[in-house]
């Protein structure tokens, strides 16, 4: 009986989650589909009403406007190479804080605990100041630079949490069984700590692809110009005019990568969590 | 729940007596571990201390960017301006309301999530993937979706809710306008927190739930003197960040209000005086003062935290 009330709470709770997450994301999918004439006259309601549908004509209008295409080439490049590079260096601290004891670690969380908290808009001064000095202001190391060090503290933390979880004399104990370190490195460590690292991975990406300040403001072209902005600039200077379906597919076309990334992502996480090695 | 605490207990004991001198294999861990961290603290110093001290030191002067030459040291004035200009002090409660209101409430419907998730046995990808799609999706994209939903000619949300007119113009005064902008940062925000809560949620030991049970506590004694109490550092580190977050609040307003009606936050106001009147003095005082707000802020949640939370942990 009180199973049966449970699980009956717990579907509805589901129900409510899925709507909570999808619903908006549906609507937009909806605006995308509805055509720019019916938006003028305003078209209410959730669905493309009869007549109103536009098909596949915004996605393609959006998809041949060389400036937005440019931006999704940025924003790919630019949050591609702030991944790795951040994952990579975030790693090895990582690695140090959750295994050798080191004078200065304190600092290094501090630091990460700092970095974490500031406000972002705070820098767009001084840093549209600097790269202009130095050359790199509206280029790609302009933006890959300030998304590295944003992603950092983040990267740094879930990986030695997750490291410290990592039962590292395992490693040692593949070494009394015969196997050299760097195979018990490879084969042992780097299993356990691959999702790890993946997690890190997708929440830095998400991070780089979100960012808007640094994307307005560090960039003045489209030779670097991220999608984020892209979309805000695409909306012209009227408010009251703005191209509401037309910018529908283009964010649906740049929602895309982050869905497919949660997707492809999703079972590693999930294998990391369930793996269970970890825990046995 | 005793037997984690004791084994983390015991592994970090013969860490944290470094009082011996340094062996030579702690002196080689010190370096090993100073080169691994060295790149992560070098780029995180240089993005941010470095061009903050620079703010600090331009903050001092007259400076615009459409006047360089005329570049004239005046001191504190910058900041006399700001704290005494009205707009400071209205997008600073501004920001402030936002934060604490978007907090609360994701709090509230993220645990509830958070529950959910933690309690149900199918669709667990189909959940997971969908909590992370909010938590994925651009902040602008969210921006613009909600505010054609709210829009009175092209949006669904006049024609979903009883209360309000089919013509109801959102963005036509402060209010309105305000509760948007937080719908839409409470709708992307709030997966986050759920997954946050969720991870302490794993944390609170099933055996004591489950005695307390046995015990006849009921469901809410069970929430308030077993869960909640022992996600007490869960729940910090997710009302810290997100505040923070909450605080920097800008894409949001940016997109939705471009600050109209008095919805600037003070994020935007920094920005708008820096990138778009170019004005680098003024709007270095105000990046200082955001930094400090923001600082202020941080000082204050794990303040009233610890406070509060022991105070609950004590009547426990």
């Amino acid at each position: 009986m009180s199973a049966m009330k449970q699980k009956v709470g717990l579907t509805i709770g589901l129900v409510l989650i899925l709507l909570w997450c999808l619903l908006p994301v549906a609507w937009i999918i909806s605006l995308s589909f509805k055509s720019q004439t019916a938006i003028t006259n305003g078209s209410e309601g959730f669905l493309p009403q009869a007549g109103g549908g536009a098909g596949w004509q915004n996605y393609s209008d959006v998809l041949q406007d060389e400036q937005f295409r440019r931006a999704i080439l940025n924003s790919i490049g630019i949050s591609l190479i702030a991944t790795l590079l951040s994952v990579v260096i975030a790693t090895l601290a990582a690695y140090a804080i959750a295994r050798l004891e080191f004078r200065g670690k304190k600092f290094v969380l501090t630091t990460a605990l700092v970095i974490a908290m500031f406000p972002v808009v705070s820098l767009v001064g001084p840093l549209f100041d600097m790269w202009r000095t130095l050359g790199i202001y509206d280029t790609w190391p302009g933006l890959i630079i300030p998304y590295m060090s944003f992603t950092l503290p983040l990267a740094i933390w879930t990986l030695s949490a997750f490291f410290r979880e990592i039962p590292w004399e395992m490693e040692q104990a593949a070494q009394v069984d015969g196997a050299t370190s760097w195979q018990a490195f490879r084969k042992v460590i780097v299993p356990l700590a691959a999702p790890g690292v993946f997690t890190a991975a997708i929440l830095t990406f998400f991070f780089a692809w979100n960012d808007f300040v640094f994307g307005i403001s560090l960039t003045s072209t489209e030779t670097a110009r991220p999608i984020p902005a892209a979309l805000s600039f695409f909306v012209g200077p009227d408010p009251f005019s703005r191209p509401a379906s037309l910018l529908a597919a283009g964010a649906v076309v740049a929602t895309i990568p982050i869905v497919v990334i949660v997707l492809l992502f999703q079972r590693k996480i999930v294998a990391g969590l369930t793996s269970g090695a970890v825990k046995g | 729940m005793t037997t984690s605490t004791v084994q983390t207990a015991t592994a970090k004991k013969p860490r944290s007596t470094p009082k011996t001198p340094d062996s030579d294999r702690a002196k080689a861990e010190n370096a090993l571990g100073r080169k691994l961290v060295a790149p992560a603290i070098v780029l995180m110093l240089v993005v941010t201390a470095f061009p903050m001290i620079r703010a600090l030191y331009l903050s001092l002067f007259d400076y615009s960017l459409t006047d360089p030459d005329e570049r004239s040291f005046v001191g504190l004035q910058n900041y006399v301006t700001a704290l005494t200009d009205s707009l400071f002090w209205r997008d600073t409660a501004n920001t402030v309301m936002v934060m604490v209101v978007t907090v609360a409430v994701e709090l509230v419907i993220g645990f509830a999530f958070a529950m959910v998730m933690h309690r149900v046995i199918f669709a667990r990808g189909l959940i997971r993937t969908s909590i992370l799609i909010p938590y994925g999706i651009i902040t602008v994209v969210s921006g613009f979706a909600w505010q054609f939903a709210f829009s009175a000619d092209n949006g669904f949300v006049n024609g979903w809710l009883p209360f309000v007119g089919a013509d109801f113009d959102w963005f036509g005064e402060y209010g309105s306008s305000i509760v948007a902008i937080m719908v839409s940062e409470i709708w992307k925000t709030t997966p986050f927190m759920s997954l946050l809560l969720l991870a302490g949620l794993a944390q609170v030991s099933e055996d004591m739930i489950e005695a307390a049970k046995v015990d006849g506590a009921t469901w809410f004694q069970r929430l308030y003197k077993v869960i909640l109490p022992n996600m007490r550092a869960a729940i910090m580190v997710a009302v810290l960040f997100r505040a923070l977050d909450a605080y920097r609040i800008f894409d949001n307003i940016y997109v939705m209000t471009a600050g109209a009606n008095g919805t600037e936050s003070i994020s935007f106001l920094t920005y708008r005086q820096v990138i778009e009147q170019f004005q680098l003095g003024i709007g270095s005082a105000l990046s200082v003062l955001l930094f400090l707000s923001v600082l202020v802020v941080a000082f204050l949640i794990v303040k009233v935290f610890r406070v509060d939370l022991s105070s609950a942990r004590q009547e426990g």
